[in-house]
């Protein structure tokens, strides 16, 4: 594992504005990072940054071991896709692709070869002689794929690649352009603020707001072990319940005291409980087995509570639920379909439910980016 | 054109020192009309083929403000055919070479300089007259006028037209014309008379009697030249000469100091005052500054000669900003139509 | 939000790369061609407005002899005599360049006839004073007689200074033009802006016969120059005019004659500016107007002028302009009646007063800064207003109202068409009104002054280099400001240069050339009175529209070719080159034939520029209509008609043909 870019201590402000805030990341090479956050959160400024279109205030790039720091775009090596495809709309798909080929050592021939093998890889060889406007947005963005890779970078970046077309085209997409990224074994840096296009794709995630890096990690690592209540909550749902942490491992939300990952925080703390809607476990009445020991005494952060009301979305049912005994603790639960059939769910009804106490975890009241 | 020019003297310069034959040129100022410019050239170059003349020409006003404005940096060479009055302010500002051309003694003197060596010298005159339609004044029941004093007569109230002096060198000379006539205080008061009759004033000289022979306005104070122009190419009038005597200008021919080729302007000057030139001058001009050449110019008005006024060119040049000045808060200044 | 901090760490400084450092060098240079053509000349005349002239007292001495001629006391200096006399005042030593002061007033009890003895001298070697026209200079004395005496003058000596203000606020005959010029552009806006909304209404809104007809019509006025609107009025209201009787005994010479040819140049440019405004109201406002039941009246008042109120705006400031700097209407029918532009010209040219042109100058840019001022402020708030999505309007017909429009269009065609027409007749007729039999004679300009034919040629000349040179310059300027990244300051600078051509009358532009070429000292003063001076004012003058053609088009253009083409490591001239400049074409186009048109009508710039090689057919229009010769004046100003209407028509096919050729890329 080599790292390809540094990125150290960057800092990038427009006039008072400052829209990167030390910024210190290795891109790993051949990897796929995708950049996350909320628009206005830097991501993009970054990935220009790293391109050279917009040059930062302070701090260092090394591209393959080369400061690449303060070179313009066409000293570095890279290869770039926008989200609004910039293919020229005066050429044809093959001279889109051939635009960065020509003058680069290479004759007609190869150009050729090289234009063929591109549009044979994105799987549009018949395309070659017409105009982008007769192309579709998922083909277009194809062709802007390949007039990237034509000249084989170390980098592609790929700025909000996929949010012009619609969701069929994405989640096709999406799993093409990985692929192709696997194939090629380009190192890949990709700017999204669609948190499932992020999760899908990357290798690693760097998740971003107001300027600064929230946190990197795998998508499994971003999503089951968020750093940060933001994080958390870019990245799918999350209940959010205030408590207080009564000791180590263990707060008290209303009067009910659960047991939960308090990690630093001291007794007396105010912070946030937060769980995930599809953590919540929903338990089968018959736990309670006559003659046995009361299962749910020994369940830990298990409870009853009622079904306020229920919403069918397809492969869940996204359920409200509020524990009548404990004041604020009304919590949405995704229970599967399954589970509704076999517990026989309804609106009304009282079932047990289970908080896993490792799932529940104290973040502090502030979002993790004034920290 | 000072570069090319200056590329084609040096050029010009070295061929010259080379084969020893040495063609020079002359960038001559002029207010002439364009028509005449090529046979004044062509007469000229066939007594001396060595020389060869580059015409800058425009109207009076515009030649007279290039040749200030490039007063520290002159660009002519020589200025042949601009009114007297404009030469006199060059004069003034010490613009001009003094040079006594080869016969200027043999020209009526007072179409010449008076400072020895003479500073200038005179061409042809100009002279003022009046163009009257003769269809239109009879439609209107005008009477025909003879004198200035006629004029003043208020049944032509809205029926003359002359140039504004502010712009047009003919205006100037009516009205330095008329302050010599009248004296000071007549000639204002005249004018306050005439202003009562007048249309409007026009920005050229010689558009009056062009809007008079197009029957636009009956009556335009003009000068006669034009007048006779429009007569021979149709228009119904007639060309009227004031019995108190008309104001004239003239055309003259000078060297500009700091000139690079003073021999070949000398030159030129010399031929400009010759008999021949003369008589080239007398098809468009009745009254030359050689004496004895002149013929008489179709429809020109005979008398003409003894018409005009012992004019004092020196005080209308050095009167002329003040006269203008007046004139302007005279006539200008309420001149807004009612 | 974060605010200010400082940053740590030492500031990257980009490293320019090639193509940054050419478009640098691109930059540069137009924008220094911007200062050069535009705010050093335009500096050059507001120091030249500065200039004064005044009398130095104290370089002269007099002394003066009894009667028998002996001269018992000693030279005095003028300023002391005067001061002893108190004679004349600080505000009488102020004087035009071409002044003369008589020393006469100096002595109070003089009289040509006495036999007193007078001896004159400078003070100092440079002093000159004048006995008669001949000067003398330095410190030697000359001794006249009294009646010689009487010819000796002192002229002004250079100096700076405000008193050319002065002068010009206390002289009516001047600044009353301000009034004049205010109250011309006043009417004729009002009455332009009233006539082409209801012609721009009557094409976007009712299901009248005949648009694309009335359309044409409504543009021909571009193709000539803003005086053969004049001429034409001479031959309908003048003295023999065939409609002479309409106008009830007022003359056609003065106010009523430029507010109607105003009215005729100015009408296209209105009705195009409010033909678009009226072109982007929203349907579906009319639709809840309907189903609110509101009157017709109600809607107009409540839904269509708010819709148009920026196009209202900002076509009255445009007509506003175009009339208050116009120069060849007034000077062709203005007759009695001084207007600022005017005002100019014969200081200038009638007066060689350049002082006081530069004046004149100075107060005709102040209202036209303030109206085009006013008209950014406006059009970035229509820009602003435009973002909504709106459906467009479609105008159901109405047979009563269709046939009221069409007589309106109608009328308005007459009008236009009628002017046009009458100026071809008087080309064609021998001598109006004794000679009414057809001829070409008037088309035999090279009998004519103003520079004959040729002058046609050359303007045919410096149309298609203005178009040429001015489309290069105008759209590289564009691309560079628009498409290059970083530069900042230098890009903004630029921007604000090629807004102000906007904003500067082309009298006042023209006259700037002059100050600013004409000097000795400027090494550039080779191009004067050359055609490279003509073609550098005109695509001066006409910058900024074209300028703003070129942002618009390269606006809608990707804003992330540039870094794609970096990234392919390829030069942004490869990519301006086959991509650009392809896709812009439409726009270079309509840039080329604006630039063509426009150099072919203009009048007022290149009136003090052109020299006898240089003469235009504008020009021409303008000189022979001043000496007199209307007829050929109309018949070169029909010249320039017909070959903008030729221009114009191949510009079409030639767009036609192009927009056909990209027709497999181009959506739009």
């Amino acid at each position: 594992m080599t790292t390809f870019l540094k990125i150290r201590d960057l800092w990038k402000s427009f006039g008072q504005f400052v829209a990167l805030r030390d910024i210190s990341l290795d891109v790993i090479e051949g990897e796929f990072l995708c950049f996350l956050g909320p628009s206005g959160c830097g991501k993009t400024t970054l990935l220009r940054a790293i391109a050279g279109l917009d040059i930062q205030t302070a701090g260092t790039i090394h591209q393959a071991g080369k400061d690449v720091s303060n070179l313009p775009p066409a000293e570095r090596d890279f290869g770039i896709v926008f989200q609004s495809y910039a293919l020229f709309p005066n050429l044809t798909i093959s001279e889109n692709i051939s635009f960065g080929l020509e003058n680069a050592g290479k004759n007609k021939a190869e150009v050729k070869k090289r234009v063929d093998e591109l549009l044979q890889l994105i799987g549009l060889p018949e395309q070659r002689d017409k105009y982008p406007a007769q192309l579709s947005g998922g083909q277009q963005q194809r062709i802007a794929l390949a007039r990237a890779i034509a000249t084989s970078p170390g980098l592609l970046l790929l700025d909000e690649p996929l949010s012009a077309l619609d969701a069929k085209v994405r989640v096709h997409l999406r799993h093409e352009m990985t692929e192709l990224q696997r194939k090629l074994k380009v190192t890949t840096v990709m700017v999204t603020h669609d948190q499932e296009e992020a999760l899908s794709m990357a290798d690693r995630i760097v998740v971003m707001n107001h300027g600064v890096i929230e946190q990197v990690g795998t998508p499994t690592e971003i999503y089951t072990d968020p750093v940060s209540l933001f994080v958390a909550d870019f990245i799918g749902e999350m209940n959010q319940v205030p408590a207080e942490v009564t000791k180590e491992g263990e707060v008290r939300v209303g009067n009910r005291t659960l047991l939960c990952r308090t990690g630093d925080f001291a007794p007396g703390s105010k912070v946030i409980a937060a769980l995930r809607p599809e953590d919540v476990i929903p338990h089968d009445k018959d736990v309670r087995l006559p003659g046995t020991p009361d299962v749910i005494e020994t369940l830990q952060n298990t409870f009853d509570v009622v079904i306020k009301e229920m919403e069918f979305l397809g492969s869940f049912w996204r359920t409200s639920v509020s524990d009548e005994e404990a004041e604020g603790l009304d919590l949405t639960a995704d229970f599967s379909i399954n589970a509704v059939r076999r517990l026989s769910l309804a609106v009304g009804e009282k079932i047990t439910v289970e908080l896993p106490a490792d799932r529940l975890k104290a973040f502090s009241e502030t979002s993790g980016a004034e920290q | 054109m000072t570069n090319s020019k200056k590329w084609l003297l040096t050029s010009a310069l070295a061929v010259g020192l080379a084969s020893g034959a040495l063609a020079e040129e002359l960038t001559v100022y002029t207010a002439v009309e364009a028509e005449d410019l090529a046979r004044y050239a062509e007469m000229f170059n066939a007594d001396h083929p060595d020389i060869q003349i580059n015409w800058v020409r425009d109207s009076t006003g515009v030649i007279t403000a290039k040749l200030l404005a490039e007063k520290d940096n002159p660009q002519a060479d020589v200025i042949w055919g601009l009114a007297a009055t404009s030469l006199l302010l060059f004069k003034s500002e010490g613009m001009l070479e003094p040079y006594a051309p080869e016969g200027v003694e043999l020209l009526d003197p007072k179409f010449v300089d008076q400072s020895d060596p003479p500073q200038w010298v005179g061409m042809d005159a100009w002279v003022a007259a009046i163009c009257y339609n003769t269809v239109e004044a009879g439609a209107l029941d005008l009477p025909v006028p003879t004198s200035w004093q006629d004029l003043l007569d208020p049944v032509y109230e809205g029926h003359l037209i002359m140039p504004n002096p502010n712009s047009s060198g003919t205006g100037f000379l009516d009205v330095s014309s008329w302050l010599q006539i009248f004296g000071e205080e007549g000639g204002w008061e005249y004018m306050d008379g005439l202003h009562n009759n007048i249309a409007r004033y026009t920005h050229s000289g010689s558009a009056p009697c062009k809007l008079a022979a197009s029957g636009e306005i009956p009556i335009g104070i003009s000068f006669a030249f034009r007048g006779a122009k429009s007569k021979a190419a149709g228009a119904p009038i007639e060309i009227i000469v004031p019995t108190e005597g008309v104001g004239w200008d003239m055309e003259a021919t000078a060297i500009v100091a700091g000139t690079d080729s003073l021999e070949a302007a000398q030159t030129l000057v010399d031929w400009s005052i010759t008999r021949a030139a003369n008589e080239m001058y007398n098809t468009g001009y009745a009254v030359v500054a050689y004496p004895g050449v002149a013929q008489p110019v179709e429809h020109f008005p005979e008398n003409l000669a003894e018409m005009m006024i012992d004019n004092d060119f020196e005080f209308a040049a050095n009167n002329r900003s003040a006269i203008l000045e007046e004139w302007q808060s005279r006539y200008d200044g309420k001149s807004d139509p009612k | 939000m974060s605010s200010v901090e400082s940053i740590p760490g030492p500031k990257i400084r980009k490293k320019v790369g090639t193509d940054a450092l050419i478009q640098r060098g691109f930059i540069v240079v137009i924008a220094l061609y911007l200062i050069i053509t535009l705010a050093f000349p335009l500096y050059a005349m507001l120091s030249k407005a500065f200039e004064v002239y005044n009398y130095d007292l104290s370089q002269f001495s007099v002394q003066a002899s009894d009667e028998e001629g002996n001269f018992t006391t000693g030279p005095v200096t003028l300023l002391d005599l005067n001061a002893e006399l108190g004679l004349l005042g600080d505000s009488d030593m102020a004087a035009k360049g071409d002044g003369r002061l008589s020393l006469t007033q100096f002595f109070p009890d003089f009289s040509f006839r006495s036999p007193v003895m007078y001896r004159v001298a400078g003070t100092d070697e440079k002093s000159v004073f004048l006995v008669g026209s001949e000067r003398h200079v330095g410190t030697e004395s000359v001794e006249v007689d009294s009646n010689t005496f009487r010819k000796v003058v002192v002229r002004p000596v250079k100096s700076r200074g405000m008193s050319n203000f002065t002068r010009y606020f206390s002289t009516p005959a001047l600044f009353r033009s301000i009034g004049n010029s205010v109250f011309i552009a006043t009417v004729s806006t009002i009455i332009t802006v009233t006539l082409a909304f209801w012609f721009a209404y009557a094409l976007s809104r009712s299901c009248m016969k005949y648009k694309g007809f009335f359309r044409l019509v409504a543009m021909a006025p571009i193709l000539v120059p803003s005086l053969l609107p004049g001429i034409a009025l001479v031959y309908l209201f003048g003295n023999q005019g065939i409609l002479k009787g309409l106008l009830m005994g007022q003359s056609i010479y003065g106010p009523i004659g430029i507010v109607i040819g105003s009215v005729f140049f100015t009408f296209p440019h209105a009705m195009l500016i409010i033909g678009t405004a009226l072109s982007i109201s929203d349907a579906r406002l009319y639709e809840a107007a309907v189903s609110l039941r509101a009157s017709r009246w109600r809607t107009f008042w409540t839904v269509t002028i708010p819709g148009a109120r920026y196009g209202l705006i900002s076509a009255a400031f445009v007509v506003f302009n175009l009339v208050i700097t116009d120069f060849g209407l007034p000077k062709v029918i203005g007759g009695q009646f001084n207007v600022l532009a005017v005002d100019i010209y014969k200081q200038v040219i009638g007066q060689q007063n350049f002082e006081m042109g530069a004046v004149v100058s100075v107060v005709l840019l102040l209202p036209a800064l303030l109206a085009f001022a006013i008209d950014r402020q406006v059009q970035k708030k229509q820009v602003a207003g435009l973002t909504a999505r709106s459906v467009v309007f479609e105008p159901k017909p109405d047979r009563k109202a269709d046939t009221g429009w069409l007589f309106y269009c109608s009328l308005v065609a007459v009008f236009i068409l009628g002017i046009i027409g009458i100026c071809q007749m008087a080309a064609l007729i021998k001598f109006w009104p004794y000679d009414m039999s057809l001829s070409l004679n008037n088309y035999a300009f090279d009998r004519m002054d103003g520079g004959g034919w040729a002058a046609y040629k050359n303007s045919i000349k410096l149309g298609l280099l203005t178009a040429f040179v001015g489309t290069v310059v105008v759209f590289l300027g564009a691309y560079m400001v628009e498409k290059t990244s970083d530069f900042t300051k230098g890009r903004s600078g630029f921007q604000m240069l090629a807004m102000m051509p906007m904003a500067i009358p082309g009298m006042v532009l023209g006259l700037a050339y002059i100050f600013f070429f004409n000097n000795p000292a400027n090494p550039l003063n080779f191009i004067y009175g050359t055609m490279a001076i003509l073609v550098v004012s005109t695509v001066t003058h006409f910058y900024t529209v074209s300028h703003l053609t070129a942002v618009t088009a390269l606006k809608q253009m990707d804003t992330e070719f540039e870094s794609v083409a970096s990234s392919l490591k390829q030069p942004f001239y490869k990519l301006f080159a086959r991509v650009t400049v392809p896709v812009c074409m439409p726009a270079i186009l309509n840039i080329s034939i604006y630039l063509f048109v426009n150099a072919m009508t203009t009048v007022s710039a290149v009136v003090f520029l052109y020299s006898t090689d240089t003469a235009l057919a504008s020009i021409a229009v303008l000189n022979m209509d001043d000496a007199g010769d209307i007829a050929p004046a109309a018949a070169m100003g029909m010249m320039i008609f017909y070959t903008n209407a030729a221009a114009r028509l191949l510009h079409a096919v030639g767009s036609r043909a192009i927009l056909k050729r990209s027709e497999a890329w181009r959506q739009r």
